[in-house]
């Protein structure tokens, strides 16, 4: 704590804003309505960052992390002293650089080499001092033959280069980076954090906010996350980027469950009008605690699996006023599984999704390309979200799960079931269940059906489920869809759900392309990198 | 406030900077460069000339000879006054990334377009220094000439406290530029600038123990006092005899910059989230 030279004492930051929200509001008007002296005075307050201390000690790397608007920028603007804070202590102790924004006072209409000199002079320095070291200036930024051109011909790439260049021959001691790297090119953002990991070697102190976690992983000794204005964690910075990283799929979970739910709400009412004689007994809608369990059950599920649907339609998002139960059971079970309700359950999930499917298969019809229909006809794919179908089957239910809780977010190489609970009035002997995962951008990743992988209906009749576990989802990161349907072998549709359910994959690797094959890397002995990486992905 | 003021006087090289800055931007890209700062005022003098000599001739005041010297004895300084306080009203807003994005600090920015414009007005006096030899009767005293110097360092405390109070208003209430582009134009016609002094002082009804209205209202107007120095020095013969009304003014400019820099101080930490 003593040789903290940046020590923050219960600061907090209040950022006013003023009556009838007068952004741009005019001496004029003031004047009329005699409000001149009550418009000065701050209206109505927004705390920016809340009662927050803490110390960096001197040399020190520290990545601030946190959410958009949960008040990075401005604990950087209290260090760097351009704004004061409403109550508590700021004391640093050295020269501060602040890398906030690159090139700012740059003048457009001189030269790179005069606004060189009038920058450094803004930042604290000597004519002497910059003239001393501005050859290496000019040289770390790359711009030796357009130095002499005025800065408004450079091009975005150039000015952040040059204003990167200026503030880092400062020399600080203390540095302050607000989210620069996020600009320039590959090679450019490589320079800064090369020069950053030299300031480092030299003994100085970095502040540094950022989006690029994996940056404060590799880079920072310490991080510190920032939720709404308050330090919610700091530390060891895998172990905080790990706790942000968890924070930030819950939120997404839920994100995405509410937007499912809405696109849900929004088509089943318009299935309510052909499914009309269908929903007499089992309504998409508002069929959690009266009709799918307690009616005959299907002969495959034991009671065990009918108890669990119950709780496991709660959590499935379909209905608007489910959501604080599902989201609630979610932060429970999430991290340490001790919550009641999923723990008989999960086990059960598993081997009922993957038994009901397993015993009904005559082997041998691994192939059949003639008379299978793949569950999306080619004009389907234009189609957007939407649900049709004749009935008589209805698919009441959809959930995307994990360990037999519901979710929406994965890691590449997770564990993925969908589980869909059908209903039909009447026995059925012809149909077909299907499945098709789709990328955000349309392409169908993936698309199969119980006909062309060769099962043979025999009969379908009361309520049931269908559980298609994948048992390593290898897709590369990004947001998929979901279409399920239920039809005839030639492709009636009795219901069809398109692109109403969403997932997420994350990934630590960033590879690119869609499937990732499982796969591994093997070397010549002069073939030398460093030390393996970690292992990437959930389960693979 | 005098920890303040010390503080601004260590930005000298930041302003001198700021300052080259601005000049060279100014009419860069532009074919005569450094020439626009003669010219412009060399043909502002034409336009006023052509005005008051053939468009307006009758309306000239007759005493006055060579009535464009006269001019522009009181033309240059105002230049330089109205358009300082125009860009320093202007200046926090127009480089809101330096506020909001670098440790700087605000003052010198009202301050650099105070002494920018001042520079300009410097520079177009050896246009001034030749119309005096070409057309004055009498080249001007030596012991007025030292005057000049005070009057020019009046104006500039004056300008800047100004300058001051404008920019930190400007950031909250936008429409002080336009406001203050009118105020401007009804104070150059307020001042004994196209002129005489003598003009308008008889003019008006009695104030009770003050003088005629017109007096009245020339004593309270600042720039009217600076106008009449600069005509004093520079335009007509004999001893410089306002210079009592200068050091008033001089105290008051020094009151007027102090307050405005007080002013500006106190609302420093709302620029940066108002700019």
């Amino acid at each position: 704590m003593s040789d903290a030279v940046i020590s923050l004492r219960d600061v907090s930051k209040l950022y006013r804003r003023y009556a009838y929200q007068r952004r741009f509001s005019t001496l004029k008007s003031a004047l009329l309505k005699g409000s001149l002296a009550s418009d000065l005075r701050p209206h109505e307050v927004v705390r920016a960052v809340d009662a927050v201390t803490l110390a960096v000690p001197s040399g020190a790397c520290v990545g601030l992390i946190g959410r958009n608007g949960s008040g990075k920028s401005t604990l950087l603007k209290l260090v760097t002293g351009i704004t004061s804070p409403t109550s508590g202590s700021v004391e640093v102790r050295g020269r501060v650089a602040a890398l906030i924004e690159l090139g700012a006072g740059f003048h457009p209409e001189i030269s790179g080499r005069e606004n060189i000199f009038v920058n450094g002079v803004m930042l604290g320095r000597g004519r002497r001092e910059i003239a001393k070291q501005f050859d290496e200036i000019v040289e770390f930024a790359e711009l030796e033959d357009f130095i002499d051109a005025p800065v408004k011909t450079y091009s975005t790439g150039m000015y952040m280069r040059l204003g990167f260049s200026v503030a880092v021959h400062v020399d600080p001691d203390i540095l302050v980076v607000d989210e620069v790297l996020a600009v320039g090119d590959e090679a450019f953002g490589q320079k800064c954090r090369d020069k950053f990991s030299e300031f480092k070697r030299r003994g100085r102190t970095i502040l540094l906010a950022t989006h690029g976690l994996n940056m404060v992983e590799r880079f920072c000794d310490e991080a510190i996350w920032i939720d709404a204005g308050r330090v919610r964690a700091q530390g060891d910075p895998r172990r905080v980027v790990h706790a942000y990283t968890t924070d930030v799929a819950r939120r997404e979970e839920e994100d995405i469950a509410m937007k499912d739910r809405r696109a849900l709400a929004a088509v089943a009412d318009l299935a309510a009008v052909p499914a009309a004689p269908a929903a007499g007994d089992g309504a998409p809608r508002g069929g959690e605690g009266a009709g799918p369990p307690g009616d005959g059950a299907p002969p495959g599920a034991s009671a065990a699996a009918a108890d669990r649907t119950d709780p496991g339609e709660g959590t499935a998002a379909e209905d608007g006023t489910d959501a604080g139960d599902g989201t609630a059971a979610e932060d429970g079970t999430t991290p340490g599984g001790g919550a009641s309700r999923g723990d008989g359950a999960a086990p059960g999930d598993g081997t009922s999704g993957e038994a009901s499917p397993g015993d009904e298969p005559p082997p041998g019809r691994e192939s059949s390309p003639g008379d299978g229909e793949v569950p999306v006809p080619q004009d389907m794919f234009q189609a957007t979200e939407g649900r049709w179908g004749a009935g008589p089957v209805r698919i009441e239910r959809v959930t995307i799960e994990r360990g037999g809780n519901a979710a929406h977010v994965f890691q590449t190489g997770d564990r993925l079931a969908v589980r869909l609970g059908f209903h039909t009035p009447e026995p059925v002997r012809d149909f077909v269940f299907g499945i098709g995962i789709f990328s955000a951008d349309g392409t169908c990743c993936y698309g199969t059906n119980t006909d062309v992988e060769g099962f043979e209906p025999v009969e379908l009749s009361g309520s049931g489920e269908v559980v298609f576990a994948i048992d390593s989802l290898d897709l590369v990161e990004g947001t998929y869809k979901l279409d399920v349907a239920a039809h005839t072998r030639r492709g009636v549709q009795y219901d069809y759900h398109r692109l109403l359910y969403t997932f997420r994959v994350k990934s630590h690797t960033k590879d690119a392309g869609i499937y990732r094959p499982r796969h591994q890397w093997t070397f010549s002995p002069n073939a030398r990198f460093g030390p393996p990486p970690e292992p990437v992905g959930g389960g693979s | 406030m005098w920890a303040n003021l010390a503080r601004f006087l260590r930005h000298r090289g930041l302003v001198q900077a700021l300052v080259v800055r601005d000049l060279k931007a100014r009419y860069r890209g532009s074919v005569l460069g450094f020439f626009w700062s003669f010219a412009n005022p060399l043909l502002l003098l034409l336009v006023y000339t052509f005005v008051f000599s053939v468009v307006l001739d009758g309306f000239r005041p007759v005493d006055i000879e060579p009535y464009a010297l006269f001019l522009f004895c009181g033309l240059l300084p105002w230049t330089w006054f109205s358009s300082g306080l125009t860009e320093a009203g202007n200046s926090l807003v127009v480089n809101g990334n330096l506020i909001k994005k670098v440790l700087f600090p605000a003052e010198v920015l009202p301050v650099v377009a105070v002494v920018a414009n001042m520079v300009h007005f410097l520079l177009a006096l050896p246009i001034l220094v030749a119309a005096l030899i070409l057309l004055a009767p009498a080249a001007p005293r030596l012991s007025e000439l030292v005057w000049f110097p005070v009057v020019v360092a009046v104006q500039l405390l004056l300008t800047l406290g100004l300058g001051l109070f404008l920019a930190a208003l400007t950031v909250h209430f936008r429409d002080i530029k336009d406001l203050l582009a009118n105020v401007l134009t009804l104070w150059f016609f307020a001042t004994p600038i196209i002129y005489p002094m003598a003009a308008v002082a008889g003019r008006g009804p009695e104030i009770a123990g003050l003088g005629p209205l017109g007096k009245v209202l020339m004593d309270l107007n600042p720039f009217a006092h600076l106008a009449i120095s600069y005509q004093e020095i520079l335009f007509y013969d004999g001893p410089f005899g306002h210079w009592k009304w200068l050091l008033a003014l001089a105290a008051g400019g020094a009151m007027l910059f102090a307050a405005g820099y007080a002013f500006f101080d106190r609302l420093r930490d709302s620029f940066a989230e108002e700019v």
